[in-house]
């Protein structure tokens, strides 16, 4: 029998029982949409998350006091610091001709408020002028801090975008005073909105020079430094240079933690193609189901066309071609299915992509050709058991059935 | 073309057993008419089946065109079918979906015969049961008659050289079944086909030039020339 031929039937039994066959393949197409449009959207979110740390600059270098053993996780949250990493040790490693600039950060938290009476708690950050350049960051009013000695304070302060709002309102910021615990700030800038952001959110803090920050909160240890290398390139030898200047400065011992911008988009990104194949797999089982119902109507049709295949098999049909007809029959059940879905699918991402253009959602290859396999071997595999029951009807049974 | 040699067929029922064919022996030559006639559970259509390789003999011996097919496996058979056998149904068995040359086509399309020449030995044996204009026409719309015609068509598409007939006209009121014989006895003495046709109407199974008679399934007569009666 000519493989055309086989096709030519099996789509002339599927045609015959429309709404069963529309129905079954509807299953498929629900499985592989599923597939196709949550990957797209773990997918969405691993570009998302990436694209906001990439934007924070790829040649940057996290210096943290304290050593830990851990590559690339997570900053130690709980680790020891042995020794302070201070603004001099943070400005020694400018030296070093593959580090571009550095910002020295110090973090805490400390009641603002204005003279109109409105008070909030708020993250205050001390710095330098250099962080706006490293960190990439947009001054939305007035300035940012000025190059200065970063040993002296000045009672100056950068405000971020919402701080801004909820203090002052409408009214303007910029030249206003603010009072940080008990010292007496001026509004030198405002920055502009930065959207959502992924870590430290600039629009809900502080900036005032380092040196106040220091005296403001009493320590001299940083938070930590934000080193930015010349060129990508540059990343290995700067990491190196840093334990180097670090150990020589503090009595030989390299007790420090550098992170790059590299490790951590790194460790994101596995974390979410994790959660990408997760998904995945979950809405693979709908695929699963899908076999299921293909095997089932499969089962039915074969009891329903015994006397058919009865006598296909009379007139000379080969227990391997009745086999092949169910087979081919469940596959392209499986195939129409699976091509139904990956245009529901491939609609449904480009609604998602339209409704939520800040998304980056995006349906990966693999998930494509995975999706449409793994439906199209469902088909494959749960077509066997009725295809086998065909092939190995008696045909003298039956034809006994009227 | 046929040579049966002690064939039984015992059928189990529970702890009885049966022996719906009981040592037949049976030859029949090329170009034959004959039928096969008795009451019914007389075996008769089991022994079509054996004869059909439809079923397997519990005993004996069979020779087609002198090949001994006791042996043989299930696709070894059905390439035997496929090629030298015709077979009219009682129940027509005509697939619903498919028109009524579509159902011709079925036995050329699983000898893997090329489309074209389907096409025309399709409108040719249609053409012969006078169904040219029925051809795109499903089983649903034709009458009993016509129903018959496509089966006679589809059984001889292949141009096989043994015609099996089980109650050809069981199915049909009295001028379709005697228009039907008679079309089949035209492949008969035109074509040479043998014809083996299974019965219980006698004024049919009188027609055929040797007629046996099985009795619980033993053959009881076997007749030939043209009947006395």
């Amino acid at each position: 029998m000519r493989a055309l031929d086989i096709v030519g039937l099996a789509t002339g039994a599927l045609t015959s029982n429309l709404n069963r066959t529309v129905l079954i393949a509807m299953a498929t197409a629900i499985g592989v949409s599923s597939v196709l449009m949550l990957t797209s959207l773990g997918e969405g979110a691993r570009r998302f998350v990436i694209g906001q740390f990439e934007s924070l600059g790829t040649n940057l270098l996290i210096v943290l006091p304290g050593r830990s053993e851990t590559v690339g996780g997570p900053p130690p949250v709980m680790g020891e610091t042995p020794r302070d990493l201070t603004v001099d040790d943070a400005f020694a490693l400018t030296a070093h001709p593959s580090i571009r600039q550095i910002a020295p950060v110090m973090v805490g938290n400390a009641p603002v408020s204005t003279a109109d009476g409105l008070e909030r708690e708020v993250t205050v950050l001390g710095s330098t002028a250099e962080l706006a350049s490293v960190r990439r960051l947009t001054i939305g009013q007035g300035r940012f801090l000025p190059p200065m000695d970063p040993s002296r304070g000045a009672p100056i302060c950068v405000l971020g975008y919402e701080v801004r709002t909820e203090l002052f309102g409408t009214a303007t910021a910029y030249g206003r005073w603010v009072r940080i615990s008990d010292r007496r700030f001026r509004v030198i800038g405002v920055l502009a909105d930065s959207g959502v952001s992924v870590g430290v959110d600039f629009n809900d803090l502080v900036i005032i020079p380092v040196a106040s920050a220091q005296a403001l909160f009493d320590r001299e240890s940083l938070f930590r430094v934000l080193a930015e290398a010349r060129s990508p390139d540059d990343l290995d030898a700067a990491n190196k240079a840093i334990h180097r200047i670090i150990a020589a400065r503090h009595e030989g011992e390299d007790d420090v933690t550098v992170i790059t911008q590299d490790s951590v988009v790194e460790t994101l990104g596995r974390i979410l193609d994790a959660l990408t194949y997760g998904v995945a797999g979950i809405s693979a089982i709908s695929l699963a189901v899908a076999g299921i119902l293909i095997m089932n109507v499969m089962l039915v049709s074969v009891a329903q066309r015994r006397t058919e295949i009865g006598l296909m098999k009379a007139i000379g049909a080969d227990t391997a071609t009745i086999r092949r007809l169910f087979l081919v029959e469940a596959v392209m059940l499986a195939t129409v299915g699976a091509a139904a879905g990956l245009i529901l699918g491939l609609a449904g991402t480009a609604l998602i992509a339209r409704l939520y253009p800040a998304f980056p959602v995006q349906t990966p290859i693999w998930a494509i050709v995975v999706a449409v396999m793994v439906a199209v071997a469902t088909g494959l595999v749960f077509g066997v058991l009725p295809a086998r029951r065909a092939a190995r009807l008696d045909p003298v049974e039956a034809l006994s059935q009227r | 073309m046929i040579e049966l040699r002690g064939i039984t067929r015992t059928f189990v029922l529970g702890d009885s057993r049966v022996n719906a064919v009981d040592e037949v022996d049976l030859h029949v030559e090329p170009g034959e008419y004959l039928s096969i006639m008795g009451p019914s559970g007389s075996g008769k259509s089991t022994l079509l089946n054996l004869i059909a390789l439809l079923d397997r003999p519990t005993g004996g011996e069979y020779r087609f065109e002198g090949r001994d097919v006791i042996g043989l496996g299930d696709d070894e058979l059905a390439a035997i079918r496929r090629a030298s056998f015709g077979f009219i149904f009682q129940f027509f068995h005509l697939i619903p979906r498919l028109s009524a040359a579509q159902n011709v086509e079925l036995p050329l399309i699983l000898a893997a015969i090329a489309p074209t020449e389907r096409r025309r030995r399709v409108s040719e044996a249609l053409a012969a049961m006078d169904l040219s204009d029925r051809a795109s026409h499903r089983p649903a719309e034709l009458s009993g008659g016509q129903r018959q015609r496509v089966a006679i068509a589809r059984a001889t598409v292949t141009r096989p050289a043994l015609l099996l007939a089980d109650e050809p006209t069981g199915n049909l009121d009295t001028a379709s079944g005697q228009q039907m014989v008679e079309l089949l006895e035209r492949l008969h003495t035109e074509q040479g086909v043998t014809l083996l046709m299974v019965t219980h109407d006698p004024d049919l199974g009188r027609r055929a030039r040797r007629r046996i008679r099985l009795i619980d399934g033993r053959i009881d007569s076997d007749q030939c020339g043209v009947s006395s009666s």
